[in-house]
């Protein structure tokens, strides 16, 4: 009774608790900048940020610890609907949202945008389809929900099938960037980052479970969203383009189509390719011309959409808050708080885009003299490492657009230097790519490891297990998949973009039709539930396969990237055909089906089970 | 049939009817404006090329809006209907 009275005025509490965290953060941030102008390093102020953020998170981990059934899989069912917006959205924002997604626009120009509409619109599925009803439900994994509305092993054991092939693909994504920004904040090899990275997301779930994760992801949540947002303000106020960025890049936008001209970009194609790195030939805001590139578009956004409405590490936040209606306005909230670094995203892209490409601003580089460019210190920096390059091809000593090569992931991490910008903040930056990677990975981990340890090993193995020995099992899983997950990011088999779309294509292919028809289609039945999930799993691996490795040429322009589409189009066909042809479900399946239906009553499986 | 169910089958199909105006506002601001970004190119907004600015920032502002707004039909649905938690 006592801990449940210590808890309640935690809850309400929060405003107040993580409002001082933010005071405290800032202070923390102006401490840095003073440091930086009595002369401490830069090296010094990047392992001071990224160490200062991790203690930090790893003390709210140790709060947080638990050995209660529901604090340990839904943190007590009492994440206020904001609070719970904020750690979604830093569940969902990854290493690859804060690092790539820019880099991306600047790259990739409009098509790249796909990923924008189709990673914000996902939680209107989200909130309409799924969310309320999983809720209602009251399960703790989303296996949990497939095993007890279709029944039997079965299928749930293909959901967690399901859950773990994309999770999993997900997850080494995620530790992948974390050793990276680790490696190059803390100067150390990348494989040792990789463990370091490891280390620190286990301390922030192990003890406390989903009430650890929570908490720590509102926590990354704020320092990720001021590490994102300061750059772009500060850039923006700085070439007079307004207090509010976002709303005024229209300008900046009609400048780059000029200088686009002027730089003849598109035009220039660079002679030869550098590995791992692309000189700019996309024009930033021409649209696609012919009908394939649009279907190409739409098919992204919709592999991503359905995708979100299908990861379990996000739907299973909504498990997280006190009421179905609370469920729903979290979504909302959720939405509110990835939509601000989301439409930031393009704003950054093409104020760092200018920066460069505009005569008219000191920090510019194209149409500069060679010897000049290689002067810059933020140039030979990011060089050195290997991610960007500039080759005379015409030999007349002025840096063309086709002889400039980068790596997109820099945009957001050398950005501040690009704009010259003081240290601090990229300090500031490589705190916030932690914190997004961190924050993802501890959800993904999570969620694994839960769908492992109660629906496989309680539900399935051993049905007679006590809280602690179950708890035991959750947090050993949690070690060693995150041991395997760092152990294949060591071996950086995929970039972090594509491992991520597979990820969203996945499981969009498993579990989109069995999750959305269990709660809008009565009739849906065991049989079909399983056709497809198995189907829809087996017919995307296989066109994955076909596509990426096996010489296969794509139909309709569905490439290895968007493969999501056709797994789900069979999953939708087998499930529909195979449950038509079998029974209809139980009255008492049908039953509860109108219950989940319905807000008011208890849920469907008790608070502890 | 008692008067339990009648409410609950009027708050099925209000759901129901709600959740398609959603998913027909999400499909045209998810796919349809940007299949005719070309064509919307040609319009300036905010001095912005629409189509890039609708996959920039106008769909998503448009997702967001919607979701509050859901919100805010939905509880009214299940108050309505009796079926809203205490």
């Amino acid at each position: 009774m006592s801990l449940f009275r210590m808890q309640g005025s935690f809850i309400d509490n929060l405003p107040k608790i993580y409002g001082l965290y933010t005071g405290g953060f800032l202070v923390f941030v102006g401490l840095m900048a003073i440091l930086e102008q009595t002369g401490v390093t830069a090296d010094t102020i990047g392992i001071l940020f990224v160490a200062f953020t991790i203690a930090i998170y790893a003390l709210i981990g140790w709060l947080s610890r638990t050995m209660q059934v529901d604090a340990y899989y839904v943190a007590g069912r009492q994440v206020p609907p904001v609070f719970n917006g904020m750690a979604t959205a830093a569940d969902w924002m990854s290493g690859a949202s804060f690092v790539a997604m820019a880099g991306g626009i600047y790259m990739g120009g409009h098509p790249y945008l796909a990923f924008v509409v189709g990673w914000t619109g996902g939680y209107v599925l989200v909130a309409v389809l799924m969310a309320p009803y999983l809720r209602k439900f009251g399960c703790y994994t989303v296996p949990d929900f497939i095993g007890t509305r279709y029944g039997g092993n079965l299928a749930r054991l293909l959901a967690v099938l399901v859950l773990v092939v994309a999770s999993f693909t997900y997850v080494t994504a995620q530790i992948n960037a974390t050793g990276t920004i680790a490696a190059r904040a803390l100067l150390i090899p990348f494989e040792v980052g990789v463990w370091f990275g490891l280390l620190g997301i286990l301390l922030c779930s192990m003890l406390g479970g989903m009430r650890a994760v929570t908490w720590t992801q509102v926590a990354q949540y704020i320092v990720l969203i001021i590490a994102y947002l300061v750059p772009v303000f500060w850039m923006s106020n700085k070439q007079g383009f307004g207090v509010v960025p976002q709303l005024v890049y229209g300008d900046a936008v009609a400048r780059i189509i000029e200088l686009e001209q002027l730089h003849q970009v598109g035009v220039l194609k660079p002679p030869e390719a550098v590995a791992g790195m692309s000189a700019l030939t996309t024009l930033h805001s021409a649209s696609h011309d012919t009908a394939i590139a649009a279907w190409r578009f739409v098919a992204l956004a919709a592999c991503m959409m359905l995708g979100t409405a299908s990861l379990p590490h996000i739907l299973m936040r909504y498990f997280t808050t006190p009421s179905v209606r609370d469920a729903r306005k979290s979504v909302a909230w959720s939405l509110f708080f990835i939509f601000l670094l989301y439409f930031t995203a393009p704003a950054l892209a093409t104020f760092t885009k200018l920066q460069v490409l505009d005569p008219n601003l000191a920090t510019s580089i194209i149409g500069k003299a060679i010897a000049e460019v290689e002067a810059i210190e933020w140039i030979q920096k990011w060089a050195s490492v290997g991610f960007l390059a500039i080759k005379d091809f015409n030999g007349d000593g002025i840096l063309q657009i086709n002889e400039f090569f980068m790596r997109g992931d820099i945009v957001v991490l050398a950005t501040p230097e690009i704009a010259g910008l003081p240290y601090v903040i990229s300090g500031l930056v490589a705190a916030g790519g932690m914190a997004a990677a961190m924050s993802t990975a501890d959800g993904l981990l999570l969620a694994i490891a839960n769908a492992l340890s109660h629906d496989l090993y309680y539900k399935i193995i051993d049905p007679k297990a006590e809280t602690r020995k179950r708890l035991i099992v959750a947090r050993v899983l949690l070690i060693v998949i995150g041991a395997a997950g760092a152990l294949v990011a060591s071996l950086q088999l995929t970039g972090i973009l594509g491992a991520v779309a597979w990820a969203f294509c996945f499981a969009m292919s498993g579990l989109f039709f069995p999750l959305v028809l269990g709660v809008w289609w009565k009739r849906a039945n065991r049989a079909g539930a399983v056709a497809g999930m198995a189907i829809g799993l087996g017919v995307g691996s296989w066109y994955l396969y076909m596509v990426y490795a096996g010489g296969m040429t794509p139909w309709f322009g569905i490439d290895h990237l968007r493969f999501g589409i056709v797994g789900t189009a069979a999953s939708l066909v087998s499930m529909v055909v195979v449950s038509l042809l079998t029974p209809a479900p139980d009255a008492e399946t049908q039953a509860m089906v109108d219950e989940v239906r319905v807000p008011r009553g208890e849920t469907i499986l008790g608070s502890t089970h | 049939m008692s008067e339990g169910t009648a409410s609950r089958e009027v708050h099925w199909g209000r759901t129901k009817n709600l959740m398609m105006v959603h998913i027909a506002i999400w499909f045209v601001f998810s796919f349809v404006v940007h299949w005719f970004a070309p064509a919307l190119n040609k319009i300036s907004f905010m001095h912005f090329p629409l189509g890039y600015y609708m996959a920039a920032q106008g769909a998503l502002v448009v997702f967001v809006v919607q979701l509050f707004i859901f919100v805010k039909q939905q509880d009214k649905i299940d108050r309505e209907c009796g079926v809203a938690e205490d």
